[in-house]
Formats: C-alpha cells, structure tokens, sequence
C-alpha cells in the first residue's frame, strides 16, 4: 500500500491557516452568501423527494458494495473499458499518475490540452506537471478557470472561486483574461460568463487532447459518467481527438442502473437543482463519433491505505457533491484555504489525513476542525458519518502517540482517574470550588470571569467564563437530605 | 417511577441551579427523584478528544451507578447523547459491557424526552413572564432529535413570550476542546451567533446543555461588558422551575 501524495498535505496545522482567513472580511462575506444560498436551495429541492432517506441508504449501500467488492470490479471494469476499445491504466500515487498522464500528452505532440472541471486531476497536481514539460493545460470549467487565471487555488469541491464575488471576478477577467472586451466586461454574470465563452471557444476548437475526470465509473459497462452544467465538459469530451479521463479508484458503481441512485443524489445535493444540466457518458471508443483514443487512468494516491480502516473507510462513498463543505458553520468562517487541500471542508478533514497517512504535513490537525455538530452528516447524500470518523481519527492519532509524554494526554488521564471515584470526585469538586472562591470576590454578582491563565486563556480571549458555584450540587443535595427534602431554597448558579 | 438524576459534572460544580431546577420540576409533578452519589461524569471530553481508554472507566461507572433505575434523567442534550449515541460504540469490543449499555441507554433521558414522551406532560405549571429565545444545541437538535420538545414545554409556561432565533440550527462554535484549540473559528462562530440572540430583542437564550450556554453566555456577557442589557443565557429546566411566586 502506498500512502496518498500531492495537493493534498496541509502546510500549516489549520488553526494557524484559519487565523489567516478569518482576517479576511470580504472572504467571510462572500462565503457566507454563497453557502447560505446553496444551502436553502439544497433544503428546498431534497424535501421534495419523499424517499430521500431510502435514497441516500442506497447510495451508501451501494458504495459499501463497491468498496467491499473493489478489486473484483477494479477488474471487470478495466475488461469492460479495454472491449470497448479504451486503454487502462494504473497509477499508484500522484507523482505515478501524473507522469503517465504527461507521457500520453506528450505522444501526441501537442502543447496544450483543455480540461473538464475534475478532482482527481486537482489531487494530483496535473496542471504543474504538465506546465513544467511546456503543456498548457486550459481549464474551462467557468470557477475553475477564474481560480486558473487568478493564479490562486481551489477552494471548494464544486465551486472553486466560491471565495470570489462578482465584482473580484470581474476585476480576474479585466487584468488576466487575454484579449478581453473591457468595453462590454460588467460584473453581470451573463457578461462575465459571454467573456469566458469567447476566450475558450477558440481554445476548444483547436484543442487535440482533452482531459477529464470522472463522477462515475460503471463496472459492467465500462462506461464513464460526467455530470456539468455549463456544457464545457461536453465539448471537451466530444471536439478533441484524444481524451484522457483520470479517475479515483472509489469511483466505481457496479451496474448501469445504479447510476438511477446517484443521478437523484447528487445534483439535489451539489448545485440544489433537480436535475443538472448536461449528464454525458462514454463507453470505450465510437467510430466516426468523438474522440478515437480513449485513455482511463485509475489512481489509487492512498485510497487502498484508506479502505484499510474500518471506520474510515466510509470517506470512500464520498460522491464530492460539496453538501457537507456548504452546511459547515467551520467551512463557512474560513474557506476552503485553510484546509490545505484540494478537499477542504468536513469530508476533507477525514479523507485527507487517511489518503496520506497523519505524519504528512499538518494533516493531523485536520481532524480537530470541528465542533462535532452534525450537520455534515445530516446532509451527506450517501450518509458518511464523518463526526464518528473524525473522532476515531482523533483516537487513532491518541493512541498511535501513547508512550510519549504530552500534557494533554497528562491532564485527561488525571480527569478521568479523579471522576471514576467518587470520594475523589467529591474531593476534587470541592477544591474546584475552594480555589475559586477568591475569585468569586472580584467577579460582582455574574460570577463571570474576565481573564483566565493558559491554556484557558484561548477561552477567555473572547468570551467571560462561568465560575464554580458556591456550593456544588452534591453539597446542596447532601444538606437538603438531611433537612428531609425541600425547604433549603435553591443557588442561584 | 423511580427517576434518578444524572446532573452531570459540569452542571454539578458550576451550575448547581439547574439540577435543582430539575429537582423542583419532578417534584412538583409528584415524582420522586434520586440522586446516586456514585456518579460523576459520562466521559465524553475524554472520548470526544480520543481517549477511548480514559473514558471506558467512566462508561462502566455510569452503567454501575444507573443500570437500576426505571429511567434516568439528565440536564444535558450532549450527555444523554454520548450515553445513547457513543457508549454503544465505545463499549463494543466488551461484551459485557455492551450489553449493559445497550440495556440502560434507551432509559436514559433528556429532560424533556422524559417530560414529554416517558410522563406525557407538556404544561409544567411553570410561569416565567419574559421575552425568550431558544437556542437547540446540535446535540439535541442532530443526535437526540428533540425536536420541539424543549419549544412545547416553553410555549406553556405562563407569561413567557417565546421568540424564534434565526438560524437557530447553526453550531454555537463550543464543540468541547473546539473552543480552545480552535479559539478563533470558535469566537467567530460565536460573535454570530450572540449577534442573532441579541437581535430577537429578547431578555433570555434558554437551551438544554450549560456547556453551549457557558460559551453563548459568556460571549453576551463579555458584549454586555459595552453594551447593557445583552441577553443572558439560561438552561431551560430553571425556567420549567419558576412559578408565580417568584415571577
Ligand atoms: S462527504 Fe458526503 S456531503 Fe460531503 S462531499 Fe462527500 S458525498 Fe457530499
């Protein structure tokens, strides 16, 4: 098994990162908007559906399904594509697939290629490869070609420039975009998105190799699904005469009519619609109708280390609709940057670190980036419990560490010895109490208090705390038994 | 029906009120409460934060001190959560244990899971005249689906004026050791959430853990500090509690 590489390690442990964008006031604004809009469309077009809960175990148990059974259908797909006149590849990780994908460029002869809005290919850093052997690679996925010429990165799974208003938009296109129409540039979506048009139309036409990513793969077909809305994807999976299609190895869905689940699933849960507006699929190659190479590159890039864990496995089932990312009170503050990753938000803080093991980078933080609120799950079409992996991750990383000393683990020990007893307990309580009563002098009549020593000054930095009461509730309870029941009045805590 | 009471640990050194409260509200409906001093705390910072091992002592104890009551009630969305939602898991890899769990959790009961489903009761004879808010933590909102229990139990207290809180359903930004190793995204979080309390104009922010209200009031308060009258945050069983002579 090979551990996950590429634009997938956080640099910086993510409070660090988080600090940074939360500075960002125009950030905050903008996520805010966005991910509130998708959101109440998302609640909209879900209620609709009455079978949505039978729904969504479908898709999880299919995917289960895929998981338990991947090699096996790894295989009949690769039979299947390989009948139909395409060519299969195996990468294991990043650095594997993109050098394939640059050598099968290459073999063309040509010096750029367009490209279908695709994870897979943001995962493993394809762009900069191919840009460092003199390939341009277009994007014309509309957010991910803002996000290209802004020179910036992703940082959402769906909407890549969701950190962008329109006015900033605008601004990208006027600087960046060659030959652009200042005259008729507003920041109008229409006008932005007609620019956008103009600058690629060209690019597709003379394009001779596209690449692509995937959103399914069906086993007994062999056959790949993509699912757009702008119509971009279309042209580059039709016009080119090469195309090369990378593609996650959890992908996979056994049958044809399994995609009847997902096809509901997925745009409901992603852009809040009933249905997108451009679903292509292609099976193998057509004489005479489309592109006549057809490359399939499976990466792994630590898929294989992550179905190893019980728990975590589940991550797999991600179907990268981005419900998780738009209903996260973490994601909405900071963005998707301060997860490091190409795979921010809820489902990245459990799918990154497992792709890449937890000693990469600042991985291990990622895990802690949330309040364990649940609104992820709720929202996760194909049901992945992410609030119980991303404590079993936090467990994994505990244990892994026992042995060497840490503070953290001195402190929770100690707790936790003193509250199974309850002599000790009641001891401990009543210390509490004792040595916060000096306190409780200087705090007047809300018992709040200002400022406190590290480590609880991160508590106090933003908020008062609670002291203590005067009398714990065991004490009041011991007094009020031997009174013999009511009468001893109440604290006012 | 003997009922015990599960006060929890924060509650029983820093907010005695609120297991009082509950006390007082049980009681006046003519039931009869325990309190077994064997308990302490269900562990749940310890298996939040993965210290499995560290909170299995705390599953066993919890099983031991409650595995003989009729019900179990506590003061806690967050509690009655990791005890029906997370002992499960934790205890799994013991069978005994598990058993034990399995036996005892569906007894275990937030206050008002208990008042509504278990004693059929929706009006308390509290009465509370004061502008109110609700704010359903995620842990009863997401993990226990209370649902309107807590809003039908508040809609009855005499005097009470209950206004709705808008994005009620957003995290507050507490989510236990959240709130210290990510302080900032925590902060943030709460700034708008104190924002949406303090507009409903309302006198209070009732929910059903003082940990959420620990974080929420201590942000109104540090607000307070500049601007009088910010709402203060309250756990709801005090409010159950009140009754005319003392409004
Ligand atoms: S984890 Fe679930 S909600 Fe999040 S992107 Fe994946 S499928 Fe969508």
């Amino acid at each position: 098994m090979t551990t996950g590489t590429g634009n997938i390690v956080a640099p910086l442990p993510f409070p660090t990162a988080a600090r940074r964008e939360l500075a960002d006031g125009q950030l905050r604004a903008n996520l805010r908007r966005a991910t509130h809009t998708i959101r109440d469309k998302r609640l909209r077009v879900v209620g609709e559906v009455p079978d949505w809960p039978a729904l969504r175990r479908s898709g999880a148990a299919i995917k289960d399904d895929v998981l338990a059974r991947l090699p096996e259908l790894l295989e009949q797909f690769e039979a299947a594509a390989t009948a139909a006149g395409a060519t299969v590849h195996w990468a294991r990780d990043a650095t594997e697939a993109c050098t394939l994908v640059t050598e099968l460029v290459q073999r063309t002869g040509s010096t750029e290629v367009v490209k279908v809005k695709s994870m897979a290919t943001q995962e493993i850093g394809l762009n900069e490869a191919l840009a460092e052997v003199g390939i341009e690679a277009v994007e014309t996925d509309l957010a991910e070609l803002i996000v290209q010429l802004a020179d910036d990165t992703p940082s959402h799974i769906l909407v890549p420039a969701i950190h962008y208003n329109r006015r900033q938009i605008r601004d990208i296109f006027a600087s960046r975009m060659p030959g652009v129409d200042l005259d008729k540039l507003t920041d109008d979506p229409p006008a932005l998105a007609e620019a956008a048009r103009r600058h690629l139309r060209a690019k597709f036409l003379s394009a001779k190799v596209a690449i692509s990513g995937a959103n399914f793969a069906v086993a007994e077909t062999g056959t790949l699904v993509v699912v757009e809305s702008e119509g971009n994807g279309r042209m580059c999976l039709t016009l080119p005469e090469t195309l090369i299609s990378v593609v996650g190895v959890e992908k996979l869905l056994p049958t044809f009519r399994d995609l009847e689940v997902f096809l509901q699933l997925l745009p409901r849960s992603s852009t809040g619609e009933r249905m997108n507006p451009y679903t292509s699929l292609w099976t193998g190659v057509t004489p005479g109708d489309g592109p006549q190479t057809l490359h399939i590159v499976l990466v792994d890039n630590g898929r294989t280390e992550t179905l190893a864990d019980p728990v975590g496995r589940q991550a797999l089932r991600c179907i990268r609709c981005s419900a998780c990312l738009n209903v996260c009170p973490v994601y909405e503050r900071v963005g998707g940057h301060a997860y490091g990753s190409v795979y921010p938000g809820p489902i990245g803080a459990i799918l990154s670190p497992q792709m890449t093991g937890p000693d990469a980078g600042a991985n291990r933080t990622l895990p802690y980036a949330s309040t364990l609120c649940g609104a992820c799950f709720d929202a996760c079409p194909v049901r992945i419990d992410i609030p119980e992996v991303l404590v079993h991750l936090r467990q994994r990383g505990v244990d892994a560490r026992r042995g060497r000393p840490s503070a953290e683990r001195t402190a929770m020990r100690a707790l936790a010895w003193t509250m199974r007893d309850r002599r000790r307990y009641a001891a401990a309580l009543r210390a509490a109490r004792r040595g916060a009563a000096p306190l409780r002098l200087v705090t007047g009549a809300r018992g709040q208090v200002r400022r406190l020593p590290w480590p609880l000054s991160a508590w106090t930095a933003s908020r008062d705390a609670p002291l203590p009461a005067g009398r714990t509730f065991r004490d009041w309870w011991a007094g009020r038994d031997r009174t013999g029941g009511e009468g001893t009045g109440g604290d006012r805590g | 029906m003997r009922i015990a009471l599960f006060v929890t640990c924060v509650n029983d050194l820093v907010f005695p009120a609120t297991g009082q409260a509950v006390v007082r509200v049980l009681e006046r409906l003519g039931h009869t409460v325990e309190f077994p001093v064997e308990q302490s705390c269900c562990g749940q910072m310890h298996a939040n934060s993965g210290y499995r091992a560290e909170a299995l002592p705390l599953v066993r104890n919890f099983v031991d001190t409650f595995g003989r009551y009729d019900a179990v009630v506590a003061p806690s969305g967050s509690c009655v959560a990791m005890v029906r939602e997370s002992y499960p898991r934790l205890a799994g890899p013991d069978p005994e244990l598990a058993a034990a769990v399995a036996e005892l959790a569906p007894r275990v009961h937030e206050l008002s899971e208990l008042l509504v489903d278990v004693l059929g009761v929706t009006d308390v004879g509290a009465a509370f005249p004061h502008r109110v808010t609700y704010h359903p933590t995620c842990h009863g909102l997401r993990m226990l689906r209370l649902g309107d229990r807590p809003l039908r139990l508040l809609r009855a207290v005499r005097g009470l004026d209950l206004v709705e809180l808008p994005g009620a359903e957003e995290c507050c930004g507490f989510g236990g050791t959240f709130a210290v190793k990510n302080a900032d995204v925590s902060a943030a979080m709460l700034a708008d959430k104190c924002a949406a309390v303090c507009d409903t104009g309302a006198a209070y922010v009732a929910a059903a853990d003082n940990s959420c209200l620990a974080h929420i009031g201590g942000g109104l308060s540090r607000r307070g500090r500049s601007t009088p009258g910010a709402p203060r945050a309250v756990h709801y069983a005090e409010i159950l509690a009140s009754t005319e002579e003392e409004a």
